[in-house]
């Protein structure tokens, strides 16, 4: 199964959980994005993540569709949020499992890195002194990526 | 001359002012010309000159052809997660 969102609401990391189990999986991985309370050197106190909605869902699918094709048998729901987060609030949330514990793993890795890669949505992180950046990866030192 | 309505998104949407631009450019069109037409305008310059560019919501390589009726967007780089 794969169940893939793109949300405005809280997410639910036990409900994806309880989604992705079943009587055949024997290893489960749950891998969430956190807001922190500093990036590239600046204090953050949250971050306004917007999204290109209709391309995001789709190309979120496909990469949980490709995942899904590196392996049998994977169960994969996945969440991103958008709108106004606070610090420790889960940004995306991704749920695998399957019968082993290394096509979770890698099932895991492998989507959080397309995602971060592929899905168009963006971040603009709010600073303690009130100012407000887009975040660009491409111009971010490699030790101060997000997670 | 062709009107297309091209999608902007945050920090694009931003430096234009405007999350939908309309560009003027020759019939038929490639991506290239879309891109052209819209570095020209005010705020222009905030795009690389290849910036990536979905058309109907997938993103697109070298030297594609736009008409209009496609969903022809703009992605800055992209920052989820």
């Amino acid at each position: 199964m794969i169940r893939t969102a793109i949300t405005d609401q809280a997410i639910n990391a036990a409900a994806l959980l309880e989604e992705v189990t079943s009587d055949a999986t024997g290893a489960t991985t749950l891998f969430l994005g956190t807001v922190r309370d500093v990036n590239d050197g600046r204090a953050v106190t949250g971050i306004e993540y917007s999204a290109y909605t209709a391309m995001a869902a789709e190309e979120l699918q496909r990469i949980a569709e490709e995942a899904s094709l590196r392996f049998d048998g994977l169960r994969i729901a996945v969440e991103h949020r958008v709108g106004t987060l606070a610090l420790r609030d889960v940004s995306v949330a991704i749920a695998v499992a399957h019968a082993r514990r290394a096509p979770a793993l890698e099932t895991s890795r492998f989507i959080i890195e397309a995602l971060k890669q592929r899905v168009p949505i963006w971040k603009r992180e709010q600073y303690v002194d009130g100012d407000r950046q887009w975040v660009d990866p491409t111009t971010q030192h490699v030790s101060a990526a997000a997670p | 001359m062709n009107q297309l309505q091209v999608l902007l998104f945050a920090s694009y949407a931003d430096a234009f002012g405007a999350s939908t631009v309309t560009v003027a450019v020759p019939d038929p069109a490639t991506v290239a010309d879309v891109v052209g037409a819209l570095r020209s305008l005010p705020g222009g310059d905030v795009l690389p000159e290849a910036p990536l560019v979905a058309v109907d919501r997938r993103y697109t390589r070298g030297p594609v052809a736009v008409h209009a009726g496609q969903e022809i967007a703009v992605i800055p780089p992209v920052a989820g997660g």
